[in-house]
């Protein structure tokens, strides 16, 4: 079977690797570079739990192909903090309770920045259209979106300070 | 599900190192998004040796949508599709259709083509090789039975789910293949093939695309008419994701108080996208309740629903006719 090698840019390094051609992107980061921040839900595309960001657009790491990210840039749960402090994002999500058992909580986050990159003032019927990719069992939906507007407002808020 | 079996990737960059590769692979599939194939070989439905991506094809991956027509590469993205401000404007059933399909994140990685090509689905067949198994398999894959009507002597009845077909099949949509033989456009009604008691065809749910071995399809196109406004709706079991239960595209032209064009179009009924026949019966008269009962009665002839999901085939076919008369009445109202 082909392996390959793959040069991409995660979290803002360049990385290089080998990857075998029938590999998955959520395995290849899971179980290659040891990076369990991206979660395993499903393994087929219903529950959004293996989001990552691919050129800045959510995309589910458990149906992408590792080699076809040749080139991209992969963004995961781990590039969000900056020297110890929270992104506003995860801020959002702690503060206002948007987690509960938290294993639906990297999935959500990494749909949710890629929304707030997009559309730096989303509507509530803008949050829960981003968002329909991923299922939580926990909270109830609430609080997830209670957390993305604290997000927006907290980025629009370090903008205006900027 | 299952680890992935072992397989060979290939990447071309062009229409023309596409088809070389799929002639020098003759058991390779394509892969667009994913979304639909690698959830497949994950369940050891399908193992192909090699797979063939489109998503680096350039020349696929363009939409052009003007007053007259609109032509969509294979290989672009159904979030692109959905938000494209022309399709939005001139062909707002395609745009409204692609942006119904299942959640966000799989449109920003789905494909225009892999939604036309979208495999059949059914309860007994999408499921793992362990389920299947337990079940004696189904026609569909290596069973000798289909499970949904076991008296069906050969005929799958695994149901057609892509959402755009039906958004296309109300503009006269058509395909562009290319294979080892050379380019050719065929019209999307004679594309799909799926059982149907009205045209007699050969398909059924397991064999379901008029497409030739080493065929790829290379663009989707449809025409506009003027005047004609159309939209999209669907039920599905989660609303912001999942295959439809059933959907529908639906395109009016008023003039006056006179019904002057209808069209009507389904998806997740039968193992093909129906376009409803006999609508053209109901234009050149005034739109009234008997329109719509007559509408009524077409859908109960040629929608032909079977327990192929959890909801039973007579509940999608009413909920199928239910939304047809709605959207085909609220088109009415809004056509001025």
């Amino acid at each position: 079977m082909a392996k390959r090698i793959l040069s991409f840019t995660l979290n803002g390094k360049r990385h290089d690797g080998v990857v075998p051609d029938n590999m998955l992107l959520l395995d290849y980061l899971r179980e290659r570079l040891m990076m369990t921040g991206t979660k395993t839900g499903c393994d087929g595309g219903e529950c959004g739990l293996c989001t990552v960001l691919v050129d800045g657009t959510p995309k589910l790491s458990c149906l992408t192909l590792a080699c076809s990210v040749e080139g991209k840039t992969v963004e995961t749960i781990e590039s969000l903090e900056r020297d110890g402090r929270l992104a506003a994002i995860q801020e959002g999500f702690h503060l206002k309770l948007g987690s509960q058992c938290g294993y639906c909580t990297p999935g959500y986050i990494m749909a949710a920045e890629g929304l707030l990159r997009r559309n730096a003032d989303p509507s509530i019927d803008e949050i829960r259209a981003a968002l329909g990719s991923n299922i939580c069992r926990c909270t109830g939906y609430v609080k997830i979106i209670e957390a993305v507007q604290y997000a927006s407002v907290r980025l629009r808020g370090l903008k205006a300070a900027a | 599900m299952d680890a992935l079996h072992e397989f060979d990737v290939i990447r071309p960059k062009t229409v023309a190192e596409m088809l070389a590769a799929r002639k020098a692979h003759p058991a390779s599939r394509l892969i667009g998004g994913g979304t639909d194939i690698l959830v497949n070989i994950r369940r050891g439905i399908e193992k192909p040796p090699v797979l063939i991506e489109t998503n680096e094809v350039s020349e696929l991956r363009t939409i052009a949508a003007d007053a007259n027509e609109i032509v969509v590469g294979a290989s672009v993205k159904l979030a692109e599709l959905a938000q494209h401000a022309a399709v939005k404007a001139r062909y707002p059933a395609i745009a409204e259709a692609a942006d119904s399909i299942a959640g966000p994140t799989h449109r920003n990685m789905g494909t225009v083509g892999g939604n036309i090509c979208l495999d059949t689905r059914c309860i007994f067949y999408n499921q793992s090789e362990w389920w299947r198994g337990a079940n004696a398999h189904c026609l569909k894959t290596v069973g000798q039975m289909c499970h949904v009507a076991p008296k069906s002597k050969g005929v799958c009845f695994a149901t057609f789910s892509g959402d755009l077909a039906p958004a296309f099949l109300l503009y006269g949509g058509e395909i562009d293949l290319a294979g080892p033989d050379g380019a050719r456009t065929v019209a999307l009604r004679d594309f799909y093939i799926g059982y149907s008691k009205q045209d007699g065809s050969t398909g059924d749910g397991r064999n379901y695309m008029a497409i030739k071995p080493g065929e790829i399809v290379l663009r989707v196109r449809a025409r506009n008419v003027p005047g004609l406004v159309s939209a999209y709706d669907k039920i599905r079991i989660r609303k912001s994701i999942e295959y439809p239960v059933a959907g529908v595209a639906a395109a009016v032209k008023r003039a006056g108080a006179t019904l002057a064009d209808l069209r009507v179009a389904f998806t997740g009924t039968n193992p093909r996208a129906v376009l409803l026949d006999g609508t053209a019966a109901l234009c050149g008269k005034p739109f009234s309740d008997a329109t719509l009962a007559a509408l009524d009665d077409l859908c109960r002839d040629q929608l032909m629903s079977m327990k192929t999901t959890f909801t039973p085939g007579t509940y999608r076919r009413r909920v199928a006719t239910v939304m047809a008369k709605r959207l085909v009445r609220r088109l009415w109202d809004t056509a001025a």
